[in-house]
């Protein structure tokens, strides 16, 4: 059982702002030690001419190393973390996080590697990356993949891109990108950067793409569809293959995002559900830690025929000299997408996940996320209804417009969990449920903390009739309270200065 | 080993709530065809001594900074990262957190980057940073798009010596859209004759300071020029400098970016590391990705929460200023924490360094018998060596005599095959470059 965020050791309940690190500088303080310049080094004044040379010295605040130790140290304790208690953000797929995934990558072979040195001296390195790319190709059912991509987003304009080279190699110009009501935003987003115009499709009753919507839609200025299937309802796209054969019956590519992977790898895969483009989230179903928001790993997969776009280099076993190398001559190639060879760091990770599971271990992900997020829906789903009827996947979305009678919205419900001791679930996603509150346990969430979020839910949800207050108040335990977002926008104050 | 908790009597007391017998009746939605029905062809599972054995043999197969004298640069650089920074950017309530989309619990990341943001401003001489990008790379190509809204025009110009990786991924990013990016030509000296550049009609100038050899652009120029032809100025910038190099606001820039994981994060291969991005007030809301503000909570405390997010594409979706959602937040925080151990004087300290080393690394290899330093001239922690060698091979060589050198430039430039690029931080000392003098005089002897 998780406690409420609890306050540092003998910190007083606040009354006065928490501090800015520059609101601890004093002049002539210092945290740094570097060694001293060489006596024999010319001066900056010979070395620099005087236009380019800095006059007055950056603001930045002067502190003791311990100043900087306990300022960030109780920084890092007024935040909530897979660490500290659970996570159940929906489409997040907030899953504890391995420790010795932090050893290996911390360890000098890898984190001391220059990204511009000789293919020779990395084989352990390339080593690594061609087994994790063999094994998430398997995983997906994909011919090739590009670990470019340093993120989900990254990786579906990676994928548009291939697309667009696709249909260019063609001989076609297409113009058209469809995506579901229900996608996430970084979907349309991506399809604009890739020069193509998003077309949306509704969700029918069920929760799932409307095929009769979609079909009407296909013509042959598809250049594809984006899915994530599950979709972010944590609903199965039950009718894939025949969204599949429409999509190709016109020429279109089918693109898979893998934000809710977590829920069918080692079960189904992409490949063989007829997708032709797929990108995997490493920072949720390879449990990389999220870092507050990144970084993340967006490997992009693709089927045989669209192996020779993908951004060069490519990295390649030379079977003559029994090495790892990066294949640079690839013509057809979109060009690079990131600066080096991705987030590296985040991809010894998940490979050092991937090799404690095995097969079996991968299959146990899937199940295991698919009946915790069915066991918690079924102690819930009477006093907070899900969208849709029937099973879910790894997340569901109920909706709280029930208790919009007492005067209580899904953010209020969610602020109240807070007080509980849980993360709240994501509020308002997707945009198609009213007051949605959007559930995904993970597979690492036991039945004890699952039985208490859903006797906490039901408990708010009590509540929220015969104390609606109670809600609207909510949090009470937390070091803020419902920070105004609007004066936020208003009084536009993101960095800070002396003046205030 | 696995990460699950459930004992049998959990699953059984589940399955039984479910009213089903077998896990795999939830999976009934998905239609039997499409169906996986084997094992993944995976390697198999480790317990964890023998998983840590196994990444340890790995990452022994390969030879970084730990093993050789590190004077490789082109965009990524051996710096030291303080052991204070590693303990607090490590901290598990940051690094096993989400998006901070709840305030109430995510105070801490929404002041770091609040913090974040600060420090960046304070650096590059801006009003207004977001709360980080990728990488260098894509911070230039988000800075471009931001020039292409604001002045609604279709042309940028790059200089020729903007790093070749942050060019192509330009390229790339920017390849289904109605943009041309045309390439100023390199100038005798190692840097851009801004004067002579045709700037008509342009969003943008892209700027490199200092650029991929190490020479410092004359920015000032190119910021007055690009303003005459009604266009911005896009200053591609080294945060380690800043201590000493005068603020690209000051000179000019209107959109300042940079590659950031020098400040606190481990060269890792090449990620994951920080794009920064800041610019002025006036653009704030062209900006892309996420920024943090601060706000008054209900009891009248000051706190921090994400701002402006109708420009994000959870909100703004097709019409978003970016696709970015995760960023980089982590390395943003360890920049944060880099920044504030250095204070104004070890952040000039570290750029003395770099200069001031740096220089005695030119006087020595350019002292070297037919060797001699390409674009001489004002610099910051980079020079241009070109030797009688082919430089790739150069770089394998001295690799073996425990220097790691490069990148050798003729991939990019194949007039400069036999240059390579020297970098210097504040890690390497006299005795080392010395060093490094002796093993090019031993290859050049051999030869």
């Amino acid at each position: 059982m998780n406690g409420p965020l609890e306050r540092s050791a003998g910190t007083r309940i606040e009354t006065e702002d928490f501090p800015v690190v520059y609101e601890l500088s004093r002049p002539g303080r210092r945290a740094w030690s570097l060694p001293p310049v060489d006596d024999s080094a010319p001066t900056l004044d010979d070395l620099i001419p005087e236009a380019h040379r800095r006059t007055t010295a950056p603001p930045l605040p002067e502190v003791s190393e311990r100043d900087l130790v306990r300022h960030y140290t109780r920084l890092s304790q007024r935040n909530w973390a897979i660490d500290v208690g659970a996570y159940p953000l929906g489409s997040c797929t907030m899953k504890y996080n391995p420790k010795l995934a932090e050893d290996a990558a911390a360890l000098p072979g890898f984190a001391g590697l220059h990204p511009m040195c000789d293919d020779g001296l990395v084989q352990g390195a390339l080593e690594l990356l061609g087994t994790l790319e063999r094994a998430l190709c398997e995983a997906t059912g994909m011919a090739r993949l590009t670990f470019q991509p340093a993120a989900g987003a990254q990786g579906e304009l990676t994928g548009l891109l291939i697309m667009r080279a696709w249909h260019t190699s063609q001989g076609a110009v297409r113009r058209k990108v469809i995506i579901p009501d229900s996608a996430h935003g970084t979907n349309p987003a991506s399809v604009t950067l890739a020069g193509y115009n998003a077309v949306e499709v509704r969700s029918d009753e069920r929760g799932l793409v409307d095929l009769a919507a979609l079909e009407a839609a296909l013509d042959e200025d598809v250049a594809g569809l984006m899915l994530t299937n599950p979709n972010t309802l944590g609903l199965f796209e039950s009718d894939i293959e025949r969204i599949a054969a429409a999509l190709h019956e016109v020429g279109g590519l089918l693109y898979y995002d893998g934000a809710n992977f977590n829920s069918i790898v080692g079960m189904v895969r992409p490949g063989d559900m007829g997708f032709d483009i797929v990108h995997l989230n490493l920072h949720k179903t390879f449990a990389t830690p999220h870092g507050g928001g990144g970084p993340g790993s967006g490997p992009l997969a693709v089927s045989e025929r669209l192996e020779r776009f993908l951004p060069a280099p490519v990295l390649l076993w030379d079977e003559g000299a029994e090495k790892w190398r990066w294949d640079h001559d690839r013509p057809d190639s979109i060009g690079r997408i990131h600066s080096f060879h991705g987030n590296f760091g985040i991809n010894v990770r998940a490979y050092t996940y991937l090799r404690s599971l095995g097969a079996a271990g991968l299959r146990a992900v899937a199940e295991h996320a698919v009946l915790n997020a069915n066991y918690l829906r079924t102690l819930v789903t009477d006093v907070l209804p899900t969208a849709h009827e029937g099973t879910c996947m790894h997340e569901f979305v109920s909706t709280a417009k029930g208790l919009k009678r007492h005067g209580v919205r899904g953010l209020d419900v969610a602020k109240r969990l807070i007080d509980l001791g849980y993360h709240p679930p994501t509020v308002y996603f997707p945009l198609v449920v009213e007051e949605a509150l959007m559930v995904e346990p993970t597979e690492t969430e036991s039945k004890e903390t699952i039985d208490g979020l859903a006797e906490a839910l039901r408990q708010i949800v009590a509540e929220a009739e015969t104390d609606p207050d109670l809600l609207r108040s909510a949090p009470v335990t937390t070091p803020v309270r419902r920070p105004d977002e609007a004066r936020a926008a208003r009084h536009l104050r993101i960095r800070w200065t002396r003046e205030g | 080993m696995d990460f699950l908790p459930h004992t049998p009597a959990d699953l059984a007391a589940m399955l039984e709530a479910l009213g089903i017998d077998d896990i795999d009746d939830l999976f009934h939605p998905v239609p039997e065809p499409v169906r996986l029905g084997r094992d993944l062809d995976v390697p198999p599972p480790l317990d964890e001594v023998t998983l840590a054995a196994h990444m340890r043999s790995l990452a022994a197969r390969s030879k970084g900074v730990a093993d050789l004298v590190c004077f490789a640069g082109g965009g990524a650089y051996d710096h030291h990262v303080p052991a204070a920074v590693r303990a607090l950017a490590g901290r598990a309530e940051f690094a096993t957190s989400y998006t901070p989309y709840q305030p109430e619990l995510s105070q801490g990341v929404l002041q770091a980057v609040f913090e974040f943001q600060s420090l960046v401003c304070d650096i590059y001489g801006m009003e207004a940073a977001n709360a980080s990008l990728y990488d260098g790379a894509s911070a230039v190509v988000e800075a471009v798009n931001l020039a292409v809204r604001v002045t609604k025009r279709d042309r940028v110009v790059a200089a020729g010596t903007l790093h070749p990786h942050y060019a192509e991924v330009t390229r790339t990013y920017t390849s289904a859209l109605d943009l041309d990016i045309d390439v100023a030509a390199i100038g005798e000296d190692g840097t851009t004759e801004w004067g002579a550049v045709d700037l008509a009609a342009a969003a943008a100038v892209i700027v490199p300071y200092p650029n991929f050899f190490g020479r410092l652009e004359d920015l000032a120029t190119a910021a007055e020029r690009a303003h005459a032809a009604g266009a911005l100025c896009i200053a591609v910038v080294d945060p380690t400098a800043m201590g000493i190099l005068e603020s690209p606001g000051a000179q000019g820039a209107d959109i300042v970016v940079g590659e950031g994981h020098a400040l606190g994060n481990p060269l890792s291969y090449g990620g994951p590391y920080v794009g920064l991005l800041a610019t002025k007030l006036e653009h704030v809301r062209q900006v892309p990705g996420r920024i943090a503000g601060e706000t008054l909570d209900a009891d009248g405390r000051r706190a921090f929460v994400l701002t402006l997010q109708a420009r994000e594409q959870h909100i703004r979706r097709a019409k978003a200023t970016s696709n970015v959602c995760t960023n980089q937040t982590l390395m943003a925080i360890a920049a944060a924490v880099h920044l504030s151990w250095l204070g104004p004087a070890g952040l000039r300290r570290l750029g003395e360094l770099c200069a001031r080393h740096t220089a005695i690394a030119a006087r020595v290899l350019g002292e070297l018998p037919e060797c001699s330093i390409r674009f001489d001239g004002a610099r910051f922690k980079e020079i241009v060596l070109e030797t009688p060698l082919e430089a790739g091979e150069l770089c394998g060589r001295l690799a073996d005599r425990g220097f790691l050198v490069g990148p050798s430039l003729g991939r990019w430039f194949p007039e400069l095959d036999r240059c390579l690029l020297i970098a210097v931080t504040e890690k390497r000392t006299e005795s080392e470059i010395r060093g490094l003098a002796e093993a090019i005089e031993k290859e050049l002897a051999e030869r």
